[in-house]
């Protein structure tokens, strides 16, 4: 006879065996990264069951990860997006390698920081463009586009035109200096966003330049020959360029007299530092004198023993010691000279053994 | 007017050293007043401070001289030092030479100083060393720049030059109208 108790237990465990636990017991913590959806299990393999059946051992372990990564993500904040249970992952932790690093953000142009400052949205037009001429559509820009005047196979000669100017070939030239003029505006901000340093140019065609803009350009043409404009000749009314030439900038007159005392102190210091301390030939001068009066000294004692002395030897050793002391400075010198300061001892033994 | 560039002081700092040596720091640092170095038209002026004040206040083309001329730059940027630095020069030097009366007349004239001429010379002095040229009553007489050592002084024979004429009072007479 069954009783309720029995029955009811027997449902909860046969509901229970439908469905795996959640529970998982892992000796080592998996590593979690949920905003790969990336579970590390580093906890050694159980050899016994793994070789009993690799599939099933492994299918298991896979299954408790995931267990685990699921368990990790359903404690996230959720949110209801149109009857789904959504959840926003967080940042990724591991770090994918890359062969080079993150891009920086380029600095604005000088139209975007424009556009920026008053409120200017991009529009974003189409590609293609409705060619009433050719009645189909056709691209806005780039090869076979709608509306290229240079491709007008006749062109009206305007009235004030002289008429044996070419049209056509004025239309391409207009259209290659807005390429120059396209290209040199991007480079420039290339160099803007690099800070090199951009040459101050001032002559992007225009189509009616000022008359200083026509002046610059005039001096600027005269300059750019080979030898920077030394033998352009000039034309018979051609003023000279005012404003040419890099600036330069001194202290003003009446400055700060200390700091400018500091200076000129400090010039003296560094000038003094370079200059070498030990003057190398009065040295040497000083130590071949030295012996040279030790030698003469000994000579007089000697000579004062022995009985038939050979005239005064004060003054022979004075001529002596003068002469000597004068050659033995040229030696001195010349060693010197030849080998440099380093070597002084060497100079020194020269000196001795000489 | 404007202070020196940092350049153009180490040029000139070398020029005056090489007479002076150490002894600028006494011209720059100096107990009784703040002196300064002016460039006006490429030369050099030792000017007081409140001197140099007043100066300023005349336009760059009628500004003709103002306290002391050192010297002036050449087009090249080299400095060439002048007879009126002798003033500063002259207590501070660190190799003099006496001249005799004899050959006093001929060095204010602007010869060179023979190995005859010359009375006194410093210790010491090592070839090419810029030196103050005095007379034997030390009174200085100019500058200039020795052609050989003391050493060397001694043993030449006498008509051969032991010091290069650079600068002399004579100057003042005859370069009136270049000096300022």
């Amino acid at each position: 006879m069954a009783t309720v108790e029995d029955v009811l237990e027997s449902v909860t465990q046969k509901q229970a065996s439908k469905y795996k636990t959640i529970e998982v017991q892992k000796d080592i913590e998996p590593q979690l990264d949920l905003g790969n959806l990336l579970t590390v299990d580093q906890n050694p393999l159980e050899l016994k069951k793994f070789r009993a059946d690799k599939e099933a051992y492994l299918k298991s372990q896979a299954r408790d990860n995931t267990q685990l990564l699921f368990n990790a993500i359903w404690k996230l904040p959720t949110e209801r997006v149109e009857e789904a249970i959504c959840v926003k992952l967080p940042e990724t932790t591991t770090v994918l390698p890359r062969e080079k690093p993150i891009p920086k953000a380029k600095p604005p142009t000088r139209w975007e920081q424009y556009a920026l400052l008053k409120g200017i949205q991009k529009r974003k037009k189409g590609r293609m463009v409705w060619d009433e001429e050719s009645k189909e559509w056709r691209p806005r820009w780039g090869y076979k586009r709608a509306n290229d005047d240079t491709k007008d196979w006749v062109i009206e000669v305007p009235g004030n035109a002289d008429p044996n100017e070419d049209q056509f070939e004025k239309r391409m030239k207009a259209k290659k200096e807005r390429i120059a003029k396209n290209e040199l505006q991007r480079l420039r901000n290339i160099a803007r966003a690099t800070k090199s340093k951009v040459p101050g140019v001032g002559l992007t065609p225009t189509e009616k330049p000022s008359k200083e803009e026509v002046g610059l350009a005039l001096h600027l043409a005269k300059k750019s020959t080979a030898s920077l404009g030394k033998f352009t000749e000039k034309l018979p009314k051609e003023k000279e360029a005012k404003h040419v030439g890099k600036k330069r900038k001194f202290e003003p007159a009446i400055g700060d007299f200390k700091k400018e005392k500091e200076q000129q102190l400090n010039i003296i210091n560094v000038m003094e530092n370079k200059k070498p301390k030990l003057d190398i030939t009065k040295a040497v001068n000083r130590v071949i004198i030295q012996q040279d009066q030790d030698a003469s000294d000994e000579r007089r004692k000697r000579g004062g023993k022995v009985k038939n002395r050979r005239g005064p030897p004060r003054k022979k050793g004075a001529g002596g010691f003068g002469k000597k002391g004068k050659a033995g400075k040229g030696k001195g010198q010349k060693g010197m000279g030849g080998k440099g300061k380093g070597k002084m001892g060497k100079g020194k033994g020269k000196g001795k053994g000489r | 007017m404007r202070p020196l560039t940092e350049d153009e002081t180490k040029t000139f700092f070398e020029k005056l050293s090489k007479y002076i040596g150490e002894n600028i720091r006494l011209l720059i640092d100096r107990p009784d007043g703040t002196y300064c170095f002016r460039l006006h038209k490429d030369r050099v002026y030792y000017v007081s401070e409140h001197i140099m004040k007043r100066a300023a206040n005349v336009s760059r083309e009628n500004l003709v001289s103002m306290g002391t001329c050192f010297g002036k730059f050449t087009k090249t940027g080299k400095f060439r030092l002048h007879i009126t630095a002798l003033d500063f020069l002259a207590p501070y030097a660190k190799y003099k030479i006496w001249v005799k009366p004899g050959a006093e007349q001929t060095f204010l004239y602007g010869n060179h100083v023979l190995k005859s001429g010359l009375g006194r010379i410093t210790e010491s002095t090592n070839q090419y060393q810029g030196v103050v040229v005095y007379s034997m009553s030390d009174i200085p007489l100019g500058f200039g720049v020795a052609a050989k050592s003391t050493q060397e002084c001694r043993r030449t024979d006498p008509m051969s030059i032991v010091c290069f004429h650079q600068a002399d009072i004579g100057e003042y007479i005859r370069g009136e109208d270049t000096l300022t």
